[in-house]
C-alpha cells in the first residue's frame, strides 16, 4: 500500500530557527530521506514553502475566485511530504514515527486511494 | 426434513457460531482486512448451514464447511460487481483460499491478531471494545450499544467507520513484535476490562445483557491469557475479573440491597473462582514484571483474605493502592487509594488524599468520588459536608440498589 505521510510544523518556529540548529534539521531529514531510498519504500516527497506563499482558488458557477492564504489558518502548517510503499499500517507508522518532524510537530499518516 | 433433525442442525449450526465465530471472521478477513465483507460472508454461511445441514446431515468438518461457504459467498458477491474494480484480483485470491481451506484440516487460530486490529492505536479507543466484542463474539450492534449506553445507530456508525478505517487504512492482522508487544497488548487488555466494567456496573441494573458483558469480557480474557501465555499481565486481568465475578452474589442481600464489600457474607463468595484467581495472579507474579492489572488483582486478593479467616490488611492494600496511583495515575484509582488509606491511618488521611485528588479536577461527574467524600466526612462527624456529598453521589448514580443504600446513609444523617 501507499501511504502519505504529511509533515506539519509550526513555520514560525522553523523560520526563527537559528542556523546551526536548522542545518542539523537538514542533516536529519537528508538522512531520513536516504534510508528511505536504501528500505526502497520512498516513492516521492517534497518540502514546501511557506504557508505565506500560498494561493486558494476555487471555482463556482464558472467563476473562478482567488484568495490570498492557506486553506486554513491552523497553529502548525504542511511544511512538507513524503510519498511511501509500506506492507501495512504499521510499517508506515513505524516510518512516520523515524521522521525528524515527528520530533517537533506531528505526522500525518494517510492511505492514498489506490486507482 | 424432520424436526429432530432441524433442531440437530440448528443447534450444531449455534454452537459451532458461538464457539467459532472470532476465529471464522479473523481467518475471513485476515488476508483482505476487510471485517465487514468477512462478517456478511460468515452470517450467509451460517444461513446456509440451517437449511443445508438438516438436509445433508452435519459435515466432518463445520468450521471447514461454513469457511468455504463464506468464501463462494465473496466470489458471488465479486462476480455480482459489488466490488468489480478489485473483481480479478479478489476472484483469484478467492479461489486460492478457497482451495487451500478444502485442503486444510483446522482452521488456524488468528483471533489474537484480531484482538490487536480491534485494540490498534490508530481505531478510536472508545470503540475498541465493542469492536472485539462485535468480531470475536459476534454480539449485535444493538446489544453492544445497550451495554455502553449509546443509541444502536450511534453504536452502529462507529463501529461500520472503524472496520472501514482497518481495511483502508491496512491496520494488520498481526500479533505485534516482542518490543512493542507490551504496550499494544496493554490495548487489548484496557478495552477487554472497559467491557468488564460496563457489564459489572449495569449487572443489576435492569438491563440483563449488562451481566452477559461481563460474562463475554471474562471469556476474552480467557482467551487473550490462553493466546499470550507469556503475558503477566494478560493473567493479571484475568485474575481481577475473575475477583470481581466471585463476590457476584454477595453484592446484594436477600431482598435485593446494595450490600458494600465490608459488610459481605463471605460465605456467599465463589470459592472455587477465588482459588483459580490466586493460581492466576502467582502465576503472573512469577514473571516478576509487575503491572496495572497485576496491581489490581493483587489488591483484590488482599480482600479475598477474609474468606481464609484472616482480618483485612488495610494498610498492605493502601501501599498497592500507592504502588497503582504512581503508575496510573487515574483518578479513580486517586479515589479507592483515598478510601484504602482512611481504613489504615484513619479518615483524616484519607480526605486529605481526596481532597488533592478533587482539586486536581475532573471528579465533579464520577459518583463514586462524591461517594466516598460522603463516607469519610461522616465518619470524620463534618455531617453538613457529608450531606451535601451525599446528595451528588445519589445523583449521579444509576443503580437503584445502591442509590436506595446511599439514601439510607443519608437519612442516617440525620
Amino acid at each position: 500500500m501507499q501511504y502519505l505521510l504529511m509533515i506539519h510544523d509550526e513555520e514560525g518556529r522553523v523560520a526563527k530557527m537559528p542556523k546551526a540548529e536548522a542545518e542539523k534539521m537538514h542533516g536529519a531529514y537528508g538522512a531520513y530521506t536516504q534510508a528511505l531510498k536504501d528500505a526502497g519504500v520512498l516513492r516521492g516527497g517534497e518540502r514546501l514553502q511557506p504557508t505565506t506563499t500560498a494561493t486558494v482558488v476555487r471555482t463556482k458557477n464558472g467563476k473562478s475566485s482567488v484568495l490570498n492564504g492557506p486553506y486554513a489558518e491552523v497553529k502548525e502548517q504542511l511544511a512538507g511530504y513524503y510519498v511511501i510503499e509500506a506492507a501495512d499500517l504499521d510499517a508506515a507508522i513505524g516510518w512516520a514515527a523515524r521522521c525528524p518532524g515527528a520530533a517537533d510537530g506531528a505526522i500525518e499518516v494517510r492511505p492514498i486511494w489506490p486507482m | 426434513m424432520t424436526p429432530e433433525a432441524e433442531d440437530a442442525a440448528h443447534a450444531a449450526a449455534t454452537r459451532v457460531a458461538r464457539e467459532s465465530y472470532g476465529k471464522l471472521v479473523a481467518f475471513l478477513a485476515a488476508r483482505d482486512r476487510d471485517i465487514a465483507a468477512a462478517e456478511d460472508a460468515l452470517s450467509d454461511a451460517l444461513a446456509a448451514a440451517l437449511a443445508d445441514w438438516p438436509r445433508r446431515g452435519v459435515p466432518a468438518n463445520p468450521e471447514g464447511w461454513l469457511v468455504v461457504t463464506a468464501r463462494r459467498r465473496r466470489i458471488d458477491a465479486a462476480r455480482r460487481g459489488r466490488i468489480a474494480s478489485e473483481a480479478s484480483a479478489t476472484l483469484r485470491l478467492v479461489a486460492e483460499e478457497l482451495q487451500a481451506a478444502q485442503d486444510a484440516g483446522p482452521i488456524p487460530d488468528r483471533r489474537l491478531a484480531l484482538m490487536f486490529v480491534c485494540a490498534h492505536p490508530a481505531i478510536d479507543e472508545g470503540v475498541r471494545a465493542p469492536l472485539m466484542l462485535q468480531t470475536i463474539l459476534g454480539l449485535d450492534a444493538a446489544a453492544i450499544a445497550s451495554a455502553f449506553l449509546v443509541s444502536p445507530t450511534a453504536m452502529g456508525q462507529r463501529l461500520s467507520r472503524a472496520k472501514a478505517k482497518i481495511r483502508l487504512a491496512g491496520a494488520p492482522f498481526r500479533v505485534p513484535d516482542r518490543d512493542e508487544l507490551p504496550e499494544r497488548l496493554g490495548a487489548v487488555l484496557e478495552a477487554i476490562y472497559a467491557a468488564f466494567a460496563y457489564g459489572w456496573e449495569q449487572a443489576f441494573a435492569d438491563d440483563p445483557r449488562g451481566r452477559n458483558l461481563a460474562e463475554e469480557a471474562i471469556w476474552l480474557g480467557r482467551l487473550a491469557a490462553s493466546l499470550a501465555l507469556d503475558e503477566p499481565e494478560a493473567l493479571g486481568l484475568l485474575a481481577l475479573m475473575l475477583y470481581a465475578d466471585s463476590r457476584r452474589a454477595a453484592r446484594r442481600d436477600a431482598a435485593g440491597r446494595y450490600v458494600p464489600l465490608a459488610e459481605q457474607d463471605v460465605s456467599r463468595w465463589n470459592a472455587s473462582t477465588i482459588a483459580e484467581a490466586e493460581r492466576l495472579l502467582t502465576a503472573a507474579g512469577a514473571r516478576r514484571t509487575p503491572g496495572r492489572f497485576q496491581l489490581e488483582a493483587a489488591i483484590q486478593s488482599a480482600h479475598a483474605a477474609r474468606l481464609y479467616g484472616g482480618a483485612t490488611d488495610w494498610p498492605a492494600i493502601a501501599a498497592l493502592y500507592d504502588a497503582l496511583y504512581a503508575l496510573t495515575g487515574s483518578p479513580v484509582v486517586a479515589v479507592n487509594r483515598a478510601v484504602a488509606t482512611a481504613e489504615a491511618h484513619g479518615a483524616a488521611e484519607g480526605l486529605a488524599l481526596l481532597d488533592a485528588a478533587g482539586a486536581a479536577g475532573g471528579l465533579d461527574g464520577f459518583q463514586s468520588y462524591w461517594a466516598a467524600r460522603a463516607e469519610l466526612l461522616s465518619r470524620a462527624a463534618r455531617r453538613d459536608e457529608a450531606r451535601e456529598a451525599y446528595r451528588h453521589a445519589i445523583g449521579l448514580e444509576f443503580d437503584p440498589a445502591t442509590r436506595d443504600f446511599l439514601l439510607a446513609r443519608l437519612a442516617a444523617l440525620g
